[in-house]
């Protein structure tokens, strides 16, 4: 009776939650300043109004009024789709995310799982794109390096799901969060949790795993040519990719919303948060891999591991089915 | 691994730590007394100006930086003006080094930013303070052999009373 009520709610949903996350995105990038600053010793920004947090704002102006520049060599169509993909992709991820039972988009997709690899995907062509169509070799050289990252640990991702969607038997998000009301998928899938982290901390190419923007190698890597608000638009799709592969964490490993005391919005976003603090004190800590060092870390070690995750999950539940 | 979960565990660890930030304009940091920052020129206990004019420091000076005309009065040398141009100066303390006389030191202050260039051009008025610095009892005109009104040869402290060259008796 009410379709254009449903329309209007599904749609002040999604308004409301790109907003939340362009926000959300923002603080990150200040609050990982700070906790950067704390495990360095010291403060990071402060000065900008309370605890520093103005700083966000003097960052948004200051990238808003740079020039934005396209070299004359890019190929502009391309140049200017390139940023923009990277912030679609993520965004449109987050669709199927549900936060909890009442918030989120369409949670109840019966693919989502899909949905989110495909989107991720996807974001691999940002990436490449933008190293190739900056026609500068070190931007092509991090668009290659990012095109074989990202296709090489998204396979083991995805494989290190299966054993999540083996117990839940349901690749709809919703449905895997309410099977883990009484054992959060992270114990007995424990080795699909550490190398789906792996692989989400490759898929963002956060540090260390930033081999495609390396900057003592590669300048900037593929956004070398990149400035202003395109560059911002990269910076900004990274951080909605860190809250976006530790909010799916913990809705595929760590139960959603589920916990107790605290109202479930509170849950998710206290368990998203810690994930990404934990993103930030991996960047902290660890020095960047060397390339091959990298790729044989995810062929020799990660795929054959996910392998027997999956063989080892599987045989126990037809032993569990059979007696 | 194991290496990376225990670098991250200390890495964790250092939340706790004391920061090594000194928030500087509210807190302000701690400078040796021998920090080389802001050049003044001294004055003896007496209150006189200490610079005899003698251009070492203008020699030493790698960036030449510092200017100064000697005058003469009494048989006292003082420079009739002192230049420092600290937009070029690079606080090496080589002309508080190459001074014979303690008059020209370096203090524990930096904070002299300038929006006009032309600011940083510090005159004699603006170099000589009261005070004697970091040596209080010196005195160049009072340990010197040099005759002075007030102050003949061999009077000076720690002075033999001077020798009549001229004179051929024992």
């Amino acid at each position: 009776m009410n379709h254009s009520n449903e329309i209007a709610i599904g749609f002040s949903n999604i308004v409301f939650g790109l907003v939340f996350l362009m926000v959300a995105a923002s603080l990150l990038t200040w609050i990982e300043r700070r906790l950067l600053g704390f495990w360095q010793d010291r403060y990071g920004p402060n000065r900008a109004g309370p605890f520093g947090v103005l700083q966000v704002v003097a960052d948004g102006i200051k990238l808003l009024f740079k020039q934005d520049w396209i070299p004359p060599f890019a190929d502009r169509t391309v140049f200017v789709i390139a940023p923009a993909i990277a912030m679609i992709t993520v965004m449109l991820a987050f669709a199927v995310i549900p936060v909890t039972p009442a918030i989120g988009i369409i949670g109840n997709l019966n693919v989502g799982l899909l949905y989110f690899l495909a989107m991720s995907s996807l974001g691999v062509y940002a990436v490449v794109l933008a190293g190739w169509s900056s026609n500068n070799k070190y931007a092509l050289l991090g668009g290659m390096r990012a095109a074989a990252q990202m296709v090489s640990y998204e396979v083991f991702m995805g494989l290190s799901l299966v054993g999540v969607v083996m117990l839940a038997g349901s690749y709809n998000l919703t449905v895997i969060v309410h099977s883990q009301r009484h054992l959060w998928y992270v114990v007995p899938q424990f080795i699909g949790f550490s190398v789906f982290l792996l692989g989400g901390l490759a898929e963002t190419h956060r540090l260390p795993f930033d081999l495609p923007e390396g900057e003592n190698e590669l300048g900037a890597g593929f956004h070398t040519e990149y400035s202003g608000m395109k560059f911002g638009m990269f910076f900004i799709g990274e951080y909605i990719g860190i809250i976006l592969i530790s909010a799916l964490t913990t809705v595929l490993f760590l139960g959603g919303w589920y916990g107790p005391i605290l109202p479930p919005f509170l849950w998710f976003a206290l368990k998203t948060g810690v994930l990404v603090a934990f993103f930030v004190l991996l960047r902290a800590a660890l020095p960047r891999p060397r390339y091959d060092q990298f790729m044989a870390f995810g062929w020799k070690l990660m795929l054959p591991l996910t392998l027997i995750n999956i063989l080892a999950t599987g045989a126990l539940m037809l032993c569990w089915s059979t007696s | 691994m194991l290496s990376v979960l225990i670098t991250l565990w200390y890495t964790f660890l250092h939340l706790f730590h004391r920061k090594v930030t000194v928030s500087y304009p509210d807190e302000m940091p701690y400078l040796a007394p021998r920090y080389r920052g802001r050049i003044v020129l001294t004055r003896d206990p007496d209150g006189e100006e200490r610079c005899v004019s003698c251009y070492l420091c203008a020699v030493a000076c790698p960036v030449d930086c510092i200017s100064l005309q000697k005058a003469e009065e009494a048989g006292r040398w003082y420079p009739e003006f002192f230049r420092i141009n600290f937009s070029r100066c690079i606080f090496c303390g080589f002309c508080e080094e190459a001074c014979p006389t303690y008059a020209i030191q370096l203090t524990p202050d930096f904070e002299m930013s300038e929006y006009n260039r032309q600011n940083l051009v510090y005159e004699k008025q603006d170099l000589l303070i009261s005070g004697t610095g970091k040596y209080p009892d010196y005195s160049f005109y009072r340990v010197s052999g040099l005759a002075i009104p007030g102050k003949d040869k061999g009077e000076a402290e720690l002075e033999r009373e001077a020798i009549d060259t001229r004179s051929l008796l024992p």
